[in-house]
Formats: C-alpha cells, structure tokens, sequence
C-alpha cells in the first residue's frame, strides 16, 4: 500500500510517498519518494496537485497507486484532494518518530513559524508551544538579516560559526532588528559577529518557546534551519544541550509524519 | 499613577502594572527587590520626583520568558512578585 | 534606522518613506523681550525635535529625522531654530531633554521620560480636557491618561514589535512605492473597504500585502487593509487601559487620516483638533517642565557642548 502526505508551509510544498511492507507479521514503511517545490505564482490547491504529480512521476507511480492523501501545514486546508488534514504538531511527531524512538522533545523551526513539541515515544504529539503570530522566532528573522549583510543563509550559518562573541541584539523584532544589524555593520562590526548575534537572538527564543513544554531527551530540531549549521549550534548553546539529532531530510519530516498517519488510519 | 511595563506580540499581552501612589511610601520596604527571583525590580525617582519602583529596562521586553518561571508551570501557586508586594501595588497582566 | 539611504552598497532610489522635515516660528513674537525662554529637546528613534518655550507659550520649533547618535541629532535640532530665529544657546534659560536618546543631550540640564512630556505637551495643544493621549511613534506606540493638569496617571508603551508604529508604515510606503504622505489619503480610494491585514506583525503583514496585490486587489487597498491592521493593532493597546473622553492623538501617525480615522471609527470617539504639528508634543512637553523649573529655581547657566 502507498500513502502519501503534503506540508503546504508557507513558503514550500513538500511531498513524500511512503509503502507499507509486511514483513512476517511486523509493518515496515519504506519512502518511496520525496519532492520539494517552491509555488511561485501558483495558488494553494494548485500547487499542491503539481508537487504531487512531480512527486509522483519522480517515483514512477501514479495516482491511482495512492491509497491515501494526508496534508499539513499552514494551506492543509488548500489540499482539495487530500483525504484528511492533520495538524503540524502530530505531522511532526509522527516524522520525528520514524527517525528517532526516542525523542522526546522536538524543535521546529521553519520559515515563518517555530514551535516546541512534546513527544512520547509512540509518535504522539503529547503537548506544543509556538507563536504563530510574531516573524521573529523562525527562519525569515534570520533570512531577512542575512539578506541586510548581502550573505545566502548558508553563507551566513557557516559565518557565524567562525564568530566566539556573543553580541546581545537589542531588538525583539525582525524590522527593528535590521535596523540595528544595519548599524552594527557601519560600526564596521565583523560579519561573522553580527551573524552569531542574530542566530544567538533567534535560538534563544526558540529555546525561551521549547521551554514551556519542557525540554527532555532526546531533543531532535526539523524543519529548514536544519540546514543552517550557525542555528544548529547557537540553539545547543541555548538549549544547554551537548546533542541536538537531526534528521536527513529535515524540512520533510512534517510531510513523512503525513503520509505515515495516512498509512496508519487504512488499518 | 499606573505604569505599565511590557509589551503585545502576536503571543500574546504581558504587562506588570506598578500602582505608584501604593508605592511611594512602601509599607512592604520595597520587598519586590528582592522578592523577584530575577531580581527585574529597581527603585528610580520619578518624573514627579517621588521614589517608587520600576521593572529594569533590559527586561521589558522579554517578560513572557523572564517571569515563566514563576508561573503556574513553573510550579507556583502565586506569584513571588505580587505575594512580596503587601500593599497590591503590583500585577500581571497574563 | 534609515538603511535606505545610508546602506553602503544601496543603489540610489526614491525614498517614499521620508517624511517632511519641519521648521518653524511665531513671527508675531520676539523672543527678546520675553522673561523666560526654555527648549525641549526630544531626541526619538527616528526623529529629532527641539522646541522653544517663551514665557510658556509656544515660540519656535524644529523636527527633523535622527541622524547617526543623539548628541549630533539633538545639536542639529536646536541649530534649525538658531538659523531660523537668531536664538543661541547662552539665550536659553534651560532646556530639558526627552525621548529614547533623552540622556545624550549635551547641553539639557535635565532629563524627563517622554511619558510625562508627551502628556505635558497634549494638555498644551488640547487644553486641559485631555485626558487619553495615544502617541504613535517612530518605533514605539504610547498610551497615556493624563488629569487636567497633564500629569501622567496611568500609561503603557509598546516598543517590542513594529506593528502599530511609524516604523510599520514607512516599510508599507516602501513596498507600494508610494510617498509616506499620500497613504492616508488613498487608503479611501477604494470600492470597499477591505478586512485588515496581520495586525500583529509587519512581516507578516508584508507578505500578506504582496498576496493581496497578486490577488488582483488595488495599491489603494491593500494600504487601505494595511492602515485598518494598525489601526486595529493600537486600539487594542488602548482598551487595555481604557480611553476616556477628550482623546488626543500624537506622532508621526496622527498625520495619517487613513490610520486616525479608522481608529475613531473602532472607538467610536472623535480626537481632538489642534493647529500644532503632532510630532513635537514630546519636546514641547519638555520645553513647558523647563518653563516650570525655570519658575521655581530661576535661570540656569547653559551648558557648553
């Protein structure tokens, strides 16, 4: 049986294809296929049906081999043909869980939202913090500071690593933040620092959110900043953590967890 | 006077008000100096040149994080703050 | 705060978010023959005043966008009034500073938060029935009570977050590629008055903006969706301590019609009119508490800078 499952973030559509193998007695899911897509001009529903054909002409299958479609993320609503829509919180536990039976604790980091989720091993989503509402605890404060130093995100990880200063940024928001990024780079304030202040800034409110459901081992970080090695260590320095797991194919383990609980609800 | 301390985000309205003719003459001797387990009160002398208390500046606008800890979550049933303060004078928002 | 301009490697491009600068004096008076004269000086975020006191009634001022720090900001300030009026520093009885930058004045003899100088200076361009002074900043938003006397008896301030601040409106300016003046004005130029965008954050009010225009909606409004999300955003902040009859409206903002006056129709209240520029209630409630202390410990030496 294939199932797949759709994260309509706000700035990506990702699309992950999973089967279910029954090996004597013991279910195993295997991904059969994965496929990341920027919308462009295309609207919601839109977009989703052209990540998943992509997605599915990539893995040689077609529509009528999918028993099931799950969507998460913040356009679920859009998916017209998904069969059901889950939240991010159980998408993301239920990704996490594949990867790692033992987290207990997951951060999320993505480009317009960052949340906490608590986790109990069986890849339920058992309780969440996050802050919807406000730019600067997720990957676009980030995004947008280092597009004020002329660096690409990576770019700007990677820089950040090279930086042992802890400049404290003043400003709690993303707009007032790039003015003052603005003016620590007249004050000819090495790149390097300003991109450590800004990750230092943004781990410590992500950690400041993780907290309120508590923070437990294993802590496992998805989503985009995944990627970004300069967050990755400035979040353990918040976190005061020696390891933070991070999963090969972070910014889809929302859609995995999507297309696992499809599976899961055929039984 | 009311002073309010804080700020509004998309998560949410986190203010501690400080009634400042409650604290002029402190029945309590300033007992929310050291009270506050973070230690985010500081005596200033107002605009109208009386002595009363303020929530330090580098704290204002992060209370959501700075008082979490003495939330219900945190495992209190009432705030060290506003238990310090005898005469009412201080209060959460949230 | 300014990176447009300054930005070492920006092209150059029109700044629709530069708003006028200002000076002006009472060319009925003469400062010479009056007994006391005092200068306010609000060194703000985003702009610099400095206004003169003679014999407590407004004389002269200047405002003009912050530069670099406060000490040149504040000097610049008062060297507009100079040029434009004659009057030097050793002329001045005693000059108080406020605002965010208040403790950089070089040459203030005293310094008082803006808090009380923005209800000092409303209950001068209002008259004493101010009582609920809402002042919308640069980079922060203010919601004041005062009594008859203009003496502060309840106030909150927001300067975490841009949204609801002048700071919010100049990125909108920015993005339709319209100058910061005419947002009001076009904000009801539409057919219908569109649902307010994220009033909370501007970026992502930016973002919902930009999906608006994809949408087929007009500049006019989406500024229109824009100026109704702020207006939204400090109504909010008010209701937290209340508004009271004789509601008074300061900063940069109150010159934007399309914000003002969503926002009495939120609150079902009109604002009170005054002739005065809205943007110098700060420094002109500093320059009327020099006034004061000038009264009560007489003229002070001024201060070399």
């Amino acid at each position: 049986m294939i199932t797949a499952g759709i994260d309509m973030g706000s700035r990506t559509v990702k699309v992950v294809l999973v089967e279910e193998e029954n090996a004597g007695g013991k279910l195993n899911y295997v991904v059969k296929g994965k496929h990341l897509m920027f919308p462009g001009d295309l609207d919601g529903d839109a977009a989703a049906d052209k990540a998943f054909d992509e997605a599915l002409s990539s893995a040689g299958l077609d529509r009528a081999k999918v028993s099931a479609v799950f969507a998460t993320g913040a356009g679920r609503k859009m998916v017209n043909f998904a069969t059901d829509s889950v939240t991010e919180m159980s998408a993301g536990a239920k990704g996490v869980s594949w990867f790692f039976p033992t987290a207990r604790t997951i951060v999320d980091v993505g480009a317009e939202e960052g949340r906490g989720i608590k986790t109990d091993g069986t890849g339920k989503a058992t309780d969440f913090a996050g802050n919807e509402k406000c730019a600067a605890g997720a990957g676009s404060f980030a995004e947008a500071m280092s597009r004020a130093l002329q660096l690409s995100l990576k770019e700007f990880g990677d820089a950040s690593l090279r930086s042992d200063k802890s400049i404290p940024m003043n400003a709690q928001c993303t707009v007032f933040a790039e003015s003052e990024v603005v003016s620590l780079i007249h004050s000819s304030t090495p790149k390097e620092d300003i991109a450590k202040a800004v990750l230092d800034a943004v781990a410590s409110r992500v950690c400041a959110m993780v907290r309120r459901v508590g923070i437990d081992n294993d802590v496992v970080l998805i989503g985009g900043m995944v990627h970004n090695a300069g967050f990755v260590s400035s979040l353990k320095a918040a976190m005061d953590l020696q390891e933070v797991k991070l999963p090969d194919m972070p910014e889809f383990v929302s859609a995995l967890g999507c297309a696992l609980l499809a599976a899961e609800r055929q039984h | 006077m009311i002073a309010n301390y804080g700020y509004k985000d998309g998560s949410g309205e986190y203010y501690i008000s400080i009634d400042t003719d409650k604290c002029i003459n402190c029945e309590a001797g300033r007992a929310c100096l050291t009270g506050c387990p973070k230690g985010m009160f500081e005596t200033m002398t107002d605009d109208y040149d009386d002595e009363v208390v303020q929530i330090k500046q580098n704290f204002r606008r992060s209370l959501a994080y700075d008082c979490a800890g003495c939330k219900p979550a945190g495992g209190y049933t009432s705030l060290p703050c506003t238990t310090a303060c005898t005469p009412g004078a201080v209060k959460h928002s949230w | 705060m300014s990176q447009t301009s300054t930005a070492p490697t920006a092209e150059a491009k029109p700044e629709f978010w530069r708003w006028q600068e200002n000076c002006w004096a009472d060319e009925t008076k003469d400062w010479k023959s009056a007994k006391a004269i005092t200068v306010g000086i609000d060194v703000g975020s985003v702009s610099s005043q400095c206004v003169v006191v003679a014999d407590g009634e407004l004389y002269a001022y200047n405002s003009m966008r912050t530069g670099n720090n406060s000490p040149d900001s504040a000097k610049n300030a008062f060297k507009g009034v100079t040029e434009k009026t004659g009057l030097t520093l050793n002329d001045v009885h005693m000059v108080v500073g406020t605002g965010y930058g208040r403790v950089n004045v070089p040459f203030s003899h005293k310094a008082i938060t803006e808090i009380a100088c923005h209800a000092r200076g409303a209950n001068y361009m209002g008259g004493n029935g101010v009582r609920t002074i809402l002042d919308m900043g640069g980079q922060d938003c203010k919601a004041i009570h005062c009594d008859e006397k203009g003496k502060v008896t309840n106030f909150l301030m927001n300067d975490k977050c841009a949204a609801g601040t002048g700071r919010g409106m100049e990125v909108i300016s920015d993005l339709m590629q319209i100058p910061i003046a005419e947002l009001g004005p076009r904000s009801f130029e539409v057919d219908q008055e569109p649902d307010a965008v994220s009033s909370v954050c501007v970026v992502f009010a930016k973002s919902e903006a930009l999906a608006l225009l994809k949408a087929g909606y007009t500049k006019n409004k989406v500024i229109a969706a824009y100026c109704q999300a702020m207006a939204e955003r400090v109504v909010s902040l008010l209701e937290r301590i209340g508004v009271e009859e004789g509601f008074f409206i300061t900063g940069g903002i109150a010159k934007n019609p399309g914000v003002v006056k969503r926002i009495e129709k939120l609150l079902g209240i009109k604002a009170m009119d005054t002739k005065i520029d809205s943007q110098i209630a700060g420094a002109l409630g500093a320059a009327l508490f020099a006034n004061t202390l000038v009264q009560k410990q007489g003229p002070q030496a001024p201060i070399a800078c």
